[in-house]
């Protein structure tokens, strides 16, 4: 897939007439002890206004409800002057609902990332390599065999996840995972799955059975404190544990050979990265339910931004978690309250968006 | 090693390990810690395919070392071997006097470059940013970008003749050209062993003689040494300066050119009736295979030798 080439030889020329000799895109920052750093200007920028976007998407969505709170009341609310009914409102009741959303959407881009970028193909994402179903099978069983309670349910789906991302690289597996086989193993696994799925939910009587339609939309509502920390415990160990092993992965974009010879250690590199973003995805998904294709698009829509090759994983991390949150209020805002799942939104959007990549790669001639 | 050691091996780099022919009389130590590079006594599989046995090499330093043979003799996968990107089920292939698969990943990467037959150049990547990635054993998290990788990638691009496409996207390049700034982030890497599988393949006769040009040159001006797998025997005779016939993962010759190259060995390794003519230009052996009725007459009463299995 081709990025955008518009704007690039723009930035590029107006650096060249900067430094003649600039050999690459990008900042650096160097000390007098020899450390230096390389900032890619358009990829930072980028990063800046997607967050921006995703806390004022985040206040809006605060205020927005059966009892609408002013955007000022919101932020004065949360730096604790507000008075004690807003207090109750946006504290205990939609704050932690915001903070699920932003952290599974930045975990699902995250995740999505990484997985697009260890298969080299934009399609080797979560949601078309059965994950999601993975995390709905644990979650189904729950609900329909053992009628458990949403802790349960909750547990079930990150097994589920777990189990499937597992399953998935010991099929792939073969003298290491590539990247064609991956999205094979991962269509069939994703194949299989849904059919217990459809099977576990004839089995269901009706209550059962609407509960679980529900989870399997994806959806924010009624989320609390309880999934926002192990969720930011989680994102707390693997985002810096990921953006460690950032550079080995964007060696690994030439393919395996070469990042041989340039010396990353491939396999243990594209594991531990893999087991990463199997944990963000299957976690993501237990709190809020298989959102559809916010893995898929938040990649491939951050590197449409910062035009810039790579994994691009801290853009794609705060794509989803913009992309999330503005789906859950566009889907607030235009259909009230609570009436329609955000799963429903991102599907969507997420629809539209591989459609649009079906047709661009067509017309490339890729497939 | 002491430094007297260190003096004899440096005295005899050029008498005796220059002459070696057949590397078939077992493992002498004082050899193997005056070539930097050299296979022991390795056998080479792929999950049940044995592709080479008890195979022994040894790269003489600075040397523009090329590996011919036919298809499927092992000459890609002993170079997979030697740049530890295949482990071999015995033996051991030695770096500076050490096994090669026991070295950290990150200091091999600083000592041997490699250039593969399949790479992929990521959409949307400038040259530069690809000669630059060539630099990434020399960098850490915080030292991603120093003033001397700036000077080397630009030293390299310069070398390679791509320099004023460093702007340019990889995916708008000719196939002469994308190779030409792949070796770039190769020599971008400032490894003193270069090994290269198949560097022509798949490019028209100009950009062949092109990269080999160029590999000359390093080798020549820059004191590199080179390995490459070549399938055009009449270039690696031009270009080498030691050459390793290899059939059926077997070392069946090697030595420079001038000295190996015959119409007997060429039929012993490739199985096809030639005249070896001196090469007009330079002088250098050139093979020119038999017209067709000469060959088949000898088909008919010898028969081929047999290819063996495996990959090339």
């Amino acid at each position: 897939m081709k990025a955008p080439r518009k704007q690039a030889p723009r930035d590029q020329a107006e650096t060249a007439q900067a430094a003649p000799a600039r050999v690459s895109r990008g900042r650096t920052v160097r000390t007098v002890g020899g450390l230096s750093v390389r900032v890619d200007v358009r990829a930072f920028t980028v990063v800046v206004l997607l967050l921006v976007a995703a806390l004022t998407a985040g206040v809006v969505l605060i205020g927005t409800g059966d009892f609408p709170i002013s955007a000022g009341d919101v932020v004065r609310t949360l730096l604790g002057n507000g008075d004690a009914g807003q207090e109750f409102i946006v504290n205990e009741l939609r704050l932690p609902r915001v903070l699920v959303g932003l952290l599974v959407g930045a975990s699902l881009g995250l995740g999505g990332a990484l997985f697009q970028a260890i298969s080299r193909n934009p399609l080797g994402s979560p949601d078309v390599l059965g994950l999601g179903q993975g995390s709905t099978a644990g979650a189904l069983v729950m609900i329909v065999l053992f009628s458990g309670t949403a802790r349960q349910v909750t547990v079930g789906a990150l097994i589920g996840g777990l189990v499937t991302g597992l399953a998935i690289y010991l099929l792939a597996w073969k003298r290491g995972v590539h990247g064609y086989r991956l999205v094979l193993v991962g269509i069939g696994v994703s194949a299989i799955v849904t059919a217990v799925n459809g099977y576990l939910i004839t089995k269901a009587d009706l209550v059962d059975a609407t509960r679980a339609v529900v989870w399997m939309t994806g959806s924010l509502n009624g989320r609390d404190w309880e999934q926002v920390w192990p969720l930011l415990g989680l994102c707390a160990v693997l985002v810096p544990l990921v953006l460690g092993n950032a550079r080995a992965l964007r060696m690994l974009e030439m393919g395996d050979d070469v990042a041989y010879a340039l010396g990353v250690r491939v396999e243990r590199t594209r594991l531990l990265l893999l087991v990463a973003a199997v944990l963000l995805t299957a976690s993501a998904t237990a709190a809020a339910g298989p959102v559809g294709f916010v893995a898929l698009t938040a990649p491939q829509l951050a590197r449409r931004l910062t035009c810039s090759p790579g994994p691009n994983l801290v853009p794609a991390m705060c794509m989803g978690a913009t992309l999330l949150v503005v789906a859950d209020w566009a889907s607030q805002r235009v259909f009230g309250a609570d009436q329609l799942p955000v799963g429903v939104v991102t599907g969507i959007l997420g629809g539209v968006y591989l459609l649009w990549l079906l047709v661009t790669e067509r017309k490339a001639g890729r497939i | 090693m002491n430094p007297d050691a260190h003096a004899r091996t440096d005295a005899d780099t050029d008498g005796e390990t220059r002459t070696t022919r057949t590397t078939r009389t077992g493992p002498n130590h004082r050899r193997s810690t005056v070539s930097r590079l050299s296979a022991e006594d390795v056998t080479l599989a792929y999950d049940q395919r044995v592709i080479a046995e008890r195979l022994s090499v040894e790269i003489p330093d600075n040397s523009f070392t090329v590996i011919v043979g036919p298809n499927a003799c092992g000459k890609s996968t002993l170079l997979r071997a030697l740049s530890r990107m295949l482990k071999p089920r015995q033996g051991r292939v030695l770096l500076d006097g050490q096994a090669i698969q026991s070295m950290p990943a990150r200091k091999v990467a600083r000592t041997l470059g490699l250039l593969p037959q399949s790479s992929i150049a990521p959409d949307g990547i400038t040259v530069g940013d690809l000669v630059g990635r060539g630099r990434y054993p020399h960098q850490g998290l915080l030292r991603q970008w120093s003033t001397d990788d700036e000077r080397i990638v630009r030293e390299s691009m310069t070398a390679t003749g791509v320099a004023e496409l460093a702007d340019r996207y990889v995916d708008e390049l000719s196939g002469g050209q994308r190779q030409r700034v792949w070796i770039a982030m190769a020599l971008a890497q400032q490894t003193p062993l270069l090994l290269l599988d198949e560097p022509t393949t798949f490019l028209d006769i100009q950009h062949q003689i092109d990269v080999l040009d160029l590999c000359a040159e390093l080798h020549e001006e820059q004191g590199r040494t080179l390995v490459a797998v070549l399938h055009d025997l009449n270039h690696a005779a031009r270009y080498a300066t030691h050459l390793i016939a290899l059939r059926e993962g077997a070392v069946i010759a090697e030595g420079a050119p001038a000295d190996i190259v015959t119409a007997e060995l060429v039929e012993e390794v490739f199985g096809l009736r030639c005249q070896v003519i001196d090469d007009p230009e330079t002088g250098t052996p050139l093979v020119v295979p038999a017209a067709r009725k000469a060959r088949t007459a000898a088909v008919k009463s010898v028969g081929v030798p047999s290819v063996g299995v495996g990959k090339g």
